[in-house]
């Protein structure tokens, strides 16, 4: 039993934590939140172990690991704190306000030796497993171009501000969705090198951008276009799309629909010449208990067997959430 | 309940496996007399209950229903609330205080707030119940006689732990509405095990339960298993597996299911909502038969 506190019980966090109440390797031993109301609902019907301070969760429940899910610009200075006390750290997207601070972790997890993770589920996703299988064949010939793209119905009115309307937080589009997509970048093709020029468009927001439009230019020297919008109310959810465009073949995915278009006869096996059509179905794994997509579900449950010494660390370390990290600092340098 | 429900999906451009079918859904219906008419096809194909989230555009459909009485004599809606993805963009927005300002009524959030008082175990399950309420407006007046908790909002609860509040929607919805409640989830096997163990008997839950075992938590055989062995009243969901399987193959495994009381599904056109009803009745006879 891998003994798991929690810090921090907005969104993503009360996901986690009904996650790890339901996993049959995790223990809950704590949960810490500010909010007097979630903190107050969670101890008068959860069976976990509340707290308001995080370091005395620490000191009482003794984690093994801990998920951060706390706004962005406490993540460095709680995770440095759990690394420092040889706790395993699963933090949430984006990894760190700045490049410097990310590194700064990364650095101390490798030295101390300890399991760390961040929140990009679109990895836990069939879709985008499969694309990267497709990818690694080689079948699409060289990339000469992507479009990573990203839609939302997030903020579509003027509203009351928040920490995720206020940039120095860590709100915005830029770090909360298009994350999201350059991380999918990242992974799946090269990661970003360099930022030609971008347009941080503010919609209905004051002080932070709605939108997100880049040229990127990645490590294998492939360049593309990154269009993110989170006051799209077209869309019902956040949909995140991928287009990759080979010399013998082109990709569009999504997290439930895989399109594949192959120029000539040499395709990776259950594909032929031509257009393919796969869905989600076909790939996705099943997991023990499913609350809002399997995605969400496998990065915790990856996390734990990480811990446990079943799966290799390899899966959006620390490491590779800091490359996402550096590339939306180049954005921000270009816009 | 009755053996074929017509779910709401195909209405608000929900498709589990498509962004461009949600799209060319979400044109198709653009008009609520196209939803209408799609209710209408059902109707004719002998389906009398429409179970539907609480969107917003579902009161307008309501409206309709309630302006023709005659046509809707025996018309039923199994109302599944909340439409979760209102509060889930809120949730990122404004975050859970924010959203439960925004969306509880009255001052009731406001005065504890301000007050500072002790917050009572009675006052969150009276929020809950004033959100049940708020959810439920649209549908005055209808026969409503299940109402669903969403997956989402389930599944959320059955991680939590927090068994309290899925009996005290069951006990509200009673209480209130004269009405049955039902439970969406996609963990079937946890959730009838803690249902039982809150000393909810013959509990309405609808699932996920198709041949390809797509989003059935802890796997085909365990919820095959469950079917046996179980007492609730069990309703099918996405048993054609977001089209990953044949229409026919698909029913046929469901209708040959023990313990379900309903199958749910939903169509755009009028051939597919007849074809899919005529399946289920013929291999529904077909067993009957053997």
């Amino acid at each position: 039993m891998i003994k798991v506190g929690l810090i921090g019980a907005g969104k993503m966090g009360i996901s986690h934590l009904s996650i790890l109440g339901a996993h049959p390797d995790a223990e809950v031993v704590g949960v810490c939140d500010t909010s007097k109301l979630v903190l107050d609902v969670l101890n008068k019907y959860t069976p976990f172990p509340c707290f308001s301070d995080h370091k005395k969760m620490l000191e009482v429940s003794k984690p093994d690991a801990v998920f951060v899910s706390v706004p962005t610009k406490f993540h460095y200075e709680i995770v440095k704190d759990l690394l420092s006390q040889s706790i395993h750290v699963f933090a949430e997207k984006p990894f760190c306000l700045t490049a410097k601070q990310g590194a700064e972790l990364v650095e101390l997890a490798k030295q101390k030796g300890l399991i760390n993770q961040v929140g990009y589920h679109n990895k836990f996703i069939g879709t985008f497993n499969e694309v990267k299988n497709i990818l690694n064949s080689g079948s699409i010939g060289d990339i000469y171009h992507f479009i990573g793209e990203s839609y939302g119905p997030v903020v579509v009115k003027k509203k009351q501000d928040n920490w995720r309307s206020n940039a120095s937080e860590g709100g915005g589009c830029l770090m909360d969705y298009a994350s999201h997509v350059i991380d999918l970048i990242n992974y799946l093709i090269s990661p970003v090198k360099n930022v030609k020029s971008s347009l941080l468009k503010p919609i209905f927001s004051e002080g932070v951008e709605d939108s997100v439009f880049s040229l990127l230019e990645l490590e294998n020297n492939v360049s593309g276009v990154l269009s993110v919008n989170w006051s799209d109310d077209t869309y019902r959810k956040m949909s995140t799309q991928l287009t990759i465009l080979g010399k013998k073949g082109k990709i569009v995915s999504d997290a439930n629909e895989l399109k594949v278009f192959f120029k000539e006869d040499n395709c990776p096996e259950g594909y032929t010449k031509g257009w393919n059509v796969k869905y989600i179905t076909d790939f996705a794994e099943e997991v023990d208990f499913y609350l809002r997509g399997e995605e969400y579900s496998a990065q915790v449950d990856y996390f734990i067997k990480a811990i446990q010494g079943k799966v290799p660390n390899n899966k959006n370390t620390f490491e590779s959430a800091w490359k996402t990290d550096l590339a939306i600092e180049l954005i921000k340098l270009s816009a | 309940m009755e053996r074929i429900l017509f779910g709401d999906n195909q209405f608000f451009a929900v498709n589990h496996i498509s962004d461009e079918k949600s799209r060319t859904q979400s044109i198709k219906f653009k008009d609520d007399q196209a939803i209408i008419r799609t209710l209408d096809h059902a109707i004719n194909a002998g389906i009398n209950t429409f179970m539907c989230t609480t969107h917003d555009r579902i009161a307008n459909i309501c409206e309709i229903i309630r302006q023709n009485p005659n046509k809707y004599n025996d018309f039923k809606i199994y109302p599944c609330m909340p439409y979760a993805h209102k509060y889930a963009n809120a949730v990122t927005e404004l975050g859970i205080v924010g959203t439960l300002k925004e969306y509880v009524p009255g001052n009731f959030l406001g005065s504890m707030f301000k007050g500072g008082i002790a917050f009572l175990s009675k006052d969150y399950l009276s929020m809950m119940e004033l959100l049940i309420d708020t959810e439920m407006k649209m549908f005055k007046g209808i026969n409503t006689p299940v109402i669903f908790l969403q997956n989402v909002i389930t599944d959320l609860l059955l991680g939590l732990g927090m068994k309290d509040i899925l009996i005290a929607f069951h006990g509200y919805v009673k209480k209130k509405y004269n009405a049955e409640a039902g439970f969406i989830t996609m963990n079937l096997p946890l959730l009838i095990q803690v249902l039982e163990e809150g000393g909810i008997e013959n509990p309405i839950i609808c699932s996920s339960i198709n041949k390809v075992g797509f989003r059935m938590s802890g796997g085909r055989e365990l919820y095959e298993e469950t079917l046996r062995t179980k007492k609730f009243r069990g309703i099918a969901m996405q048993v054609l597996a977001s089209g990953a399987i044949s229409p026919k193959e698909a029913l046929e495994y469901v209708c040959g299911l023990p313990n379900i009381e309903s199958i749910l599904f939903g169509a755009s056109s009028k051939n597919n909502i007849h074809e899919t009803a005529s399946l289920i009745r013929q291999f529904d006879q077909e067993i009957i038969s053997v």
